[in-house]
C-alpha cells in the first residue's frame, strides 16, 4: 500500500519537475514548482515526517507564491523567448552538467547496490514503531526541535548566519542606493 | 476485511460525510446570516420572500447560478482560469479537518445483518483527521487559498483583477506573519500543535483568550485580513477594481468565490474558538472532560451538548465577522500594510518574548498546570493589554468620546 503510494507520488513529482524545466510560459512553470513541492510534502507523510511535510507546504508553496509575483512583475512577459539555453557555449555546458549528476547518480546507485533502492537493509534502518513512540512522548514537534536545539545547535546558528548573508545580499541588490 | 479495518472506514466515512454536509448547509446558512445581519444593521427587512425569514433566498440563487451563461474571457488563460476557483474552494474546507468539534464517543463493537461485524478499539475522537501537527496545518492550507485568488486575478487577463490578485497576495502574506506568530504563543503554553491538545491543556488551566489576549487579538485582526472580510476586504474592493480578482468571472464559477470565503469563515471562527475559547470545552464544568469506556445515555449527551458548546462559540464569532463588516469602513492600502508590518509584527515578537519568560518563570516556581497557573498568566496580560490598548488609542478614541459628551452636555 504505502509502495504504491510512494510510486505514486514519486512519479508526480518527477513529471511536475521535468515539466517545471520544459514549460515556457513562467507562470506554468512556477505553478508545476508547486505541484513538485507537494509530491514531496506526501512522501514526507508516508515516512512518518508530517512536521516536515507541512513545514514543506508552509514555507516552500508560500515561497513560490512570492517567485509568482516576482514572474508577474518583473519579467517582461509579452516577449517570451523560444528557449532559455542559446548557442553552443550554453549547450555546451548544459551537455555537461548534465552529464555530470547522471554520473553521480549512477555512482550511487552502483555503491548503495541494486538492492538497495526500497529495500528494508539498506541505510539505517530504525526499529518498527520507533518514530510513533517518540511522536507520542514528544509530540510531533519536539521530535524536531530537541535534536535541532541540542545535539545539533552550532550548526544550527551557522546556518542561521548564512541565510542572514543572503538576505544582506538581497537587500544591497535590490536597493540602488544605501 | 477484517472488523477493524471495517470499523474504520465506517467511522472515517461518516466524520467525512457529516462534516462536509454539515460545512455546504452551514455556507448557505451564514450567507443568509450575512444579508439578514446587513439587514438588521441598516434597518431594513432583508431577503424575508422565499421560504420561511427568507431561508431559502440562497438555495434560488445557488439555482439560478447554475442555470446562467458562463462567460470565459478571450483573451484570458483558460486552464487557470478554469482552475482557480478550485484552488481557492478546495483549502477552504480542507482546513476544518483538523478541529475537533465535540467530546470523543465511546468505541463499538457491532454486527449489522448484511455487512458483518465492525470493531472500533477506544474511544472516537470527534476529528476528521487527528494529525500530530494540528493546526500548522490549517496554517499551511490557509496560505495556500492565496493562489486561488491570485491566479484568478492573473488568468483573467484584466487589469483590475490582476490589480485586486496582487493585493490579495501582499496582504495575505503580510498578515500570515502575524497570525503565525500569535500561534506561537499558544504553542508555548501548550507545548504542542495537536489541537486535541491544546484543548485539554485549556481545560486544565483556563481558556487561552485569558493566558495569551494579546495572541488572541491580533490572531483575530489577522483572520479578518486572512479570509479578505471588511475591513481588509481591499482584494475586491468595489469602489475603486470593479469587483478586484472575480471582476471576470460569471455563473457557479464566480458563486464558488463567495462559498470558499464563507467556508473559510465558518472554518476561521472555529478556529479562533477552539485555539483561545477551549474549543468544545463547557465552562466551569469538569463532567465534559470525562471520556466514556462504554455506551451510555450519558455519553451521548455529553457528546450533544460539547458539540452544542463548540458551534455556539463557533456561531458567535461568525457573528462577529458579519458584525465588524457592516460596522467598519475600509481600510485604505497604505493603513493596511502600515498595520501589518508596523503593528502587528513588532507587537507580536515583543509579546512572545515576554510570554516566553512568564513561562519559563512559572515552570522554574513548579506552578501545576491547574487553574492557578492560568490565573498567572492572567495577571500577567492584564497590564499588558491596558497599556496596549492605551498606547493604540493615543486619546483619540477613548478621551476623544468623553470630551464630546461633554461639550455636548
Amino acid at each position: 500500500m504505502v509502495t504504491t503510494f510512494f510510486w505514486g507520488f514519486a512519479g508526480m513529482a518527477v513529471l511536475a519537475a521535468l515539466l517545471c524545466v520544459t514549460r515556457k510560459s513562467p507562470v506554468a512553470s512556477a505553478l508545476w514548482l508547486v505541484m513538485t513541492m507537494f509530491s514531496l510534502a506526501a512522501i514526507y507523510v508516508l515516512l512518518d515526517a508530517q512536521f516536515i511535510a507541512v513545514i514543506q507546504i508552509l514555507v516552500y508553496a508560500g515561497a513560490i507564491m512570492v517567485l509568482f509575483l516576482f514572474v508577474i512583475m518583473l519579467l517582461n512577459l509579452g516577449q517570451a523567448r523560444q528557449t532559455d539555453i542559446r548557442g553552443w557555449f550554453g549547450r555546451g555546458v548544459a551537455v555537461l552538467l548534465g552529464g555530470g549528476i547522471a554520473l553521480q547518480l549512477f555512482v550511487l546507485a552502483r555503491v548503495v547496490g541494486a538492492e538497495g533502492f526500497g529495500s528494508q537493509t539498506a541505510g539505517y534502518p530504525l526499529p518498527a514503531g520507533a518514530l510513533g513512540r517518540v511522536q507520542e512522548a514528544q509530540g510531533a514537534i519536539g521530535m524536531v526541535a530537541d535534536p535541532l536545539f541540542r545535539q545539533y545547535l552550532v550548526p544550527f546558528e551557522v546556518t542561521s548566519v548564512l541565510l542572514l548573508a543572503a538576505i544582506v545580499g538581497a537587500v544591497v541588490l535590490a536597493k540602488r542606493k544605501i | 476485511m477484517s472488523p477493524e479495518l471495517k470499523g474504520l472506514l465506517l467511522v472515517a466515512s461518516l466524520k467525512v460525510l457529516g462534516l462536509f454536509v454539515a460545512l455546504l448547509v452551514g455556507v448557505i446558512m451564514v450567507v443568509w446570516v450575512e444579508r439578514r445581519g446587513s439587514a438588521l444593521l441598516q434597518d431594513r427587512l432583508g431577503p424575508n420572500r422565499v421560504g420561511p425569514l427568507g431561508l431559502l433566498q440562497n438555495v434560488a440563487d445557488g439555482l439560478k447560478n447554475f442555470i446562467k451563461e458562463e462567460v470565459v474571457p478571450h483573451e484570458a488563460d483558460k486552464i487557470l482560469f478554469q482552475l482557480a476557483p478550485l484552488l481557492s474552494f478546495i483549502p477552504a474546507f480542507l482546513m476544518f479537518a483538523v478541529i475537533p468539534y465535540a467530546a470523543p464517543l465511546p468505541g463499538f463493537d457491532i454486527t449489522l445483518p448484511v455487512l458483518g461485524r465492525f470493531v472500533y478499539e477506544g474511544p472516537v475522537a470527534m476529528v476528521v483527521a487527528d494529525l500530530p501537527v494540528g493546526f500548522l496545518f490549517i496554517i499551511a492550507f490557509s496560505s495556500l487559498a492565496v493562489y486561488g485568488i491570485t491566479l484568478a486575478g492573473w488568468a483573467a487577463n484584466s487589469k483590475y483583477a490582476l490589480l485586486g490578485g496582487l493585493r490579495a497576495s501582499a496582504q495575505m502574506i503580510s498578515y500570515e506573519l502575524a497570525i503565525g506568530l500569535s500561534l506561537v504563543v499558544v504553542l508555548l503554553l501548550a507545548g504542542n500543535v495537536s489541537l486535541g491538545e491544546v484543548i485539554a491543556f485549556q481545560q486544565r488551566t483556563t481558556w487561552f483568550v485569558f493566558a495569551a489576549t494579546i495572541a488572541y487579538m491580533t490572531f483575530h485582526i489577522g483572520a479578518f485580513a486572512e479570509t479578505n472580510r471588511l475591513p481588509f476586504d481591499l482584494p475586491e474592493a468595489e469602489a475603486e477594481l470593479v469587483a478586484g480578482y472575480h471582476a471576470e468571472y460569471s455563473a457557479m464559477k464566480y458563486a464558488i468565490y463567495p462559498l470558499s470565503e464563507y467556508a473559510a469563515l465558518i472554518t476561521m471562527s472555529a478556529f479562533i474558538a477552539t485555539l483561545f475559547f477551549g474549543g468544545w470545552d463547557i465552562p466551569f464544568t469538569r463532567w465534559d472532560e470525562q471520556v466514556a469506556t462504554a455506551w451510555s445515555a450519558e455519553a451521548v449527551v455529553r457528546f450533544a451538548l460539547t458539540n452544542l458548546a463548540f458551534l455556539l462559540k463557533t456561531f458567535f464569532f461568525i457573528w462577529v465577522f458579519v458584525w465588524v463588516r457592516w460596522t467598519l469602513p475600509r481600510f485604505r492600502y497604505d493603513q493596511l500594510m502600515f498595520l501589518g508590518w508596523k503593528v502587528l509584527l513588532p507587537l507580536s515578537l515583543v509579546y512572545i518574548v515576554i510570554m516566553a519568560t512568564a513561562v519559563l518563570l512559572l515552570e522554574r516556581a513548579g506552578v501545576p498546570h491547574t487553574g492557578r497557573y492560568g490565573l498567572w498568566l492572567f495577571l500577567v496580560n492584564v497590564p499588558l493589554v491596558v497599556a496596549l490598548v492605551w498606547g493604540l488609542d493615543r486619546r483619540r478614541v477613548l478621551a476623544g468620546t468623553v470630551r464630546r459628551v461633554r461639550v455636548e452636555a
